[in-house]
């Protein structure tokens, strides 16, 4: 019994954590963008510095129609917000966020179950490219797909680097095996693991699918209401996925200067938040690469940068063996 | 700074360090509906009508290059005083400007001779329809309470011409007392006043 009260407890944790983290997320992106420009941003929703603008967006989401084009392919376009969504909420599952079981689901495989799945949130984004019979969406859908293409194989091979130094493929185990040694050791491959996610996450300068300017948000051209908001959505969950992931595989999850049992959580938390500030400032700070330039990136400094990453790591490991 | 654009990479930095620097600064947005602005001197609000000043001379409607002021009067006789023979003077109907055509040129203020006509900074007049922006004489007045007192000069800059004349008048007397009285009496309360209008329903003015 006590069991169960735990297991539903964790899950209770996590759909909690992935109701308000991106919301978080959003409201601070609204913020700190605006500063960043020498503006306010929201002032007025809820009275105290706009806090509930966010509420007040979903409100305004939930009451609009929500429409289908005739041509396009309605099952598909139903459910590609789902695929975008879930994979983060199930990526949240396996991220321990302290030491001794302080994760939802301590999988073995957890580096292996966390980058598969969030390979599959990609595949939302080129559902709805395929399916909304548009053509900036299918140009921006196959954009998404490009882009997945070129950036999952550095992505794999920066969080390989970390498998390999940890020996285990268990978040958990990783985190454990962490010393603060690894950070200058294995700092190529958190850049390139960090710099991979958000292009995989299409944020800002990597927002070429969704430019929308150029191809009106790509894939979402077609969505409003609240398919579109749960992609949005997505987008800000997967922030918080990938700065935890990143915390977890590079910057030694719940391990800070003290206190590490009681307030690893806490360590968790605050290193993935300034991920997230990173994040945001990154977008506030460059323009949009270009399609070339945005492979360019990938193929000719990315994936010989983390090819590196893994021949160094072996060498120590080695060594250090 | 300069080191570190030529550094590779270095234009990446650069850009990041702009933002953040950006981001402890304040912000420039101003909070109008919460926090009236801060005008400059003689902004250009609204035009206001100081109605008892108004002798309907008609040269701010004459002036006005988009024909925004409509003024009605009509004229009326006052009894004769002491003898002498009836005066007629101009009593004003209706003074309205219509501010859906004003360009706040300001031409009309800088025309009138008898500052009538005074630039107010007040600017929240807007209206759902584009007739409502026709004001008629009571609220042109209204808007009087609203005119500043104007500027001091700058420190340094050549004193009025008001005071000037009202100083060289100052000093007239004395030396005219030695010739005669009658210069200095006539010309000394006019300018005497220091430019301020002649008081209220003088006829002096020379609108009649």
């Amino acid at each position: 019994m006590p069991d169960l009260l735990e297991v539903v407890l964790k899950l209770v944790l996590v759909a909690a954590a992935f109701a308000v983290l991106p919301l978080l997320v959003g409201q601070a992106e609204h913020k700190v963008m605006a500063h960043m420009q020498g503006r306010l941003g929201p002032m007025y929703a809820g009275a105290f510095h706009g806090w509930a603008q966010l509420v007040a967006d979903g409100v305004k989401f939930a009451q609009k129609e929500s429409v289908v084009p005739r041509a396009a392919d309605r099952t598909v376009f139903k459910l590609a917000p789902a695929v975008a969504i879930i994979p983060y909420l199930l990526v949240l599952l396996v991220i321990p966020v302290g030491p001794d079981g302080q994760v939802a689901l301590d999988l073995g495989l957890g580096v292996f179950f966390a980058l598969a799945v969030m390979g599959v949130g990609v595949i939302g984004a080129i559902m709805a490219g395929w399916a909304s019979a548009n053509k900036y969406s299918l140009l921006g859908g196959m954009r998404v797909a490009a882009q997945l293409m070129s950036y999952e194989l550095p992505l794999v091979f920066a969080a390989s680097s970390v498998a390999m130094a940890a020996g285990t493929l268990s978040l958990s185990g990783i985190v454990e095996e962490w010393r603060w040694w690894w950070l200058p050791w294995q700092a190529v491959g958190a850049v390139v693991f960090f710099v991979a996610g958000l292009a995989e996450l299409r944020r800002p300068p990597f927002d070429m699918p969704v430019a929308d300017s150029e191809i009106i948000f790509g894939p979402y051209t077609e969505y409003g209401g609240l398919r579109f908001a749960l992609f949005i959505l997505a987008e800000y969950a997967g922030i918080v996925v990938l700065c935890a992931l990143t915390t977890v595989l590079f910057l030694g999850g719940w391990k800070g200067p003290f206190l590490d049992a009681e307030l690893g959580w806490l360590w968790t938390l605050l290193k993935a938040a300034v991920l997230a500030f990173v994040v945001i400032w990154l977008r506030v700070s460059y323009p949009r690469l270009r399609e070339d330039q945005l492979q360019k990136l990938a193929w000719a400094y990315l994936v010989p940068l983390s090819l590196g990453q893994l021949a160094l790591t072996g060498v120590v490991k080695v060594a250090l063996a | 700074m300069g080191a570190v654009g030529r550094l590779p990479g270095g234009g990446l930095a650069k850009g990041l360090a702009v933002t953040l620097r950006t981001m402890t600064r304040r912000s420039i947005t101003r909070q109008y509906p919460q926090v009236q602005p801060e005008l400059p001197p003689r902004s250009r609000g609204v035009i206001a009508l100081f109605e008892e000043n108004c002798t309907v001379c008609m040269l701010c409607a004459r002036e006005c290059p988009d024909w925004c002021i409509y003024i009605d009067s009509h004229k009326e006789t006052l009894p004769a005083e002491g003898g002498g023979r009836p005066r007629t003077r101009n009593v004003l109907d209706r003074f309205a400007i219509d501010f859906a055509l004003c360009m706040y040129c300001g031409i009309c203020i800088e025309v009138c001779p008898f500052d009538a006509l005074f630039w107010s900074p007040e600017f929240e007049y807007a209206e759902y329809d584009i007739g409502e922006l026709t004001h008629e004489k009571e609220r042109l007045r209204e808007w009087m309470w609203t005119v500043p007192p104007p500027p001091a000069h700058d420190p340094g800059a050549e004193p009025p011409k008001e005071i000037a004349a009202a100083e060289r008048a100052a000093a007239r007397p004395a030396r005219g007392a030695a010739r005669g009285p009658a210069g200095g009496a006539v010309r000394g309360p006019r300018v005497g006043r220091d430019g301020r209008p002649p008081g209220r329903g003088e006829p002096g003015g020379g609108g009649a």
